[in-house]
């Protein structure tokens, strides 16, 4: 059955309140703490930083919290600019790139957690193992039968063109987990971000694999536990539509069947 | 602890070969669904209120009669499919199982009970 309540190694306590500095323009933040080695539950830390020596961005706060305040607070984080999907988090209640979320878009105390629904390693830093490893399941690469030509995989730009909005996602693993299907069946339920990656695939004029990769997602859990929620699509901050690349796949599905 | 790699966890069994199915016949039953329901109510409404001898002969009559026993099967296939899909959502293991077998019997016996209602009264 679907756990609806935390255990009681998992419940959430209030943890430690750093000293507030001075200034006119301090903002406080709460920021989800767990170290596997201290063997306590969780605990939200508050944090009070001046945003007159702060970027504009919700990483630029954390980078200085972990700079000034406290270098054990664990993080991932890499290009700064939202392509390498690495700062993914639970901010303010949604999922989304830490680098490319506005500070002023957080109206009163700035609450971040780890993604939802997987495990945490530490703090901010979720287990993405099963997220990688599902997107592995559905082939992400070009699967061709005829002879490789002498040049290139040629395409018409208008084939081309069907790859936009699927070929950017950057494999933040936002929109799975915003995704009540994915919590409760994320063990065989492939999630938007891989299904969105199935469907860039199959629908790439240049692979010859699209029957068996088709075949691949004919499963109640796989790909039909898609209830076109939307919160996929909603949380995305690349704004790309998984939700939609879920749906043509069910349409390809019923065109070969029906 | 299973000592099996990332990649055989993520495929599991593989992909059953089925869903497609259950996804249309869903389709076609809401679709369905969508014409008879209003229909249906429509009939259910006029009855209501009325002497047993004015129902019965409301349900007697062919349109009635072959509008309710469409309501009561195309509606609880729908239903088995939906609430399937539900149970696969919050359940798991035998749970599942034997939830899935057991609404599946209420709902072809609720079926089955107004079609011979139905029955008795049309003929």
């Amino acid at each position: 059955m679907v756990q609806l309540t935390l255990s009681k190694n998992s419940q959430i306590r209030t943890g430690k309140t750093w000293p507030k500095p001075d200034g006119k323009n301090v903002r406080k933040f709460q920021i989800y703490r767990w170290n596997p080695e201290d063997g306590k539950n969780p605990q939200v830390d508050t944090y009070f930083v001046d945003m007159d020596s702060c970027g504009p961005m919700v990483l630029d706060a954390l980078i200085k919290i972990k700079t000034e305040i406290d270098p054990t607070l664990t993080f991932r984080r890499s290009c700064r600019e939202g392509i390498c999907g690495s700062c993914a988090m639970n901010i303010d209640g949604i999922n989304t790139l830490a680098c490319i979320y506005g500070l002023d878009e957080v109206k009163g105390d700035i609450k971040i957690y780890p993604l939802p629904h997987l495990e945490v390693i530490k703090d901010l830093v979720p287990d993405l193992t099963h997220f990688y490893a599902q997107h592995a399941s559905i082939m992400p690469w070009l699967e061709t039968k005829t002879n490789r030509p002498e040049k290139e995989w040629r395409q018409s730009i208008e084939d081309r063109e069907k790859l936009d909005g699927l070929y950017e996602c950057v494999m933040c693993a936002s929109c799975s987990t915003a995704c009540p299907s994915y919590w409760w069946n994320g063990d065989k339920y492939l999630g938007p971000a891989a299904l969105l990656h199935a469907y860039r695939w199959i629908i790439d004029s240049r692979d010859e694999a699209t029957g068996e990769r088709l075949d691949a997602l004919e499963d109640p859990f796989k790909l039909y536990r898609c209830h076109t929620i939307m919160n996929c699509t909603k949380t995305c901050p690349k704004g790309l539509n998984p939700a939609k690349a879920i749906a043509e796949i069910k349409r390809l599905m019923v065109n070969r069947a029906v | 602890m299973r000592y099996i790699t990332d990649r055989k966890r993520a495929e599991g069994k593989g992909a059953s070969g089925t869903g497609t199915e259950h996804h249309w016949s869903m389709q076609v039953s809401s679709v369905g669904l969508a014409f008879l329901l209003p229909v249906w109510l429509y009939i259910f409404g006029s009855a209501l209120g009325g002497t047993r001898e004015e129902v019965v002969e409301t349900f007697s009559h062919p349109f009635p009669a072959i509008v309710t026993a469409l309501v009561l099967v195309v509606g609880m296939r729908h239903f088995i499919g939906g609430a399937t899909m539900m149970l696969g959502d919050y359940t798991s293991g035998t749970t599942r199982k034997m939830a899935i077998i057991g609404m599946t019997a209420i709902a072809w016996m609720v079926a089955a009970t107004g079609l011979f209602a139905l029955v008795r009264m049309a003929l």
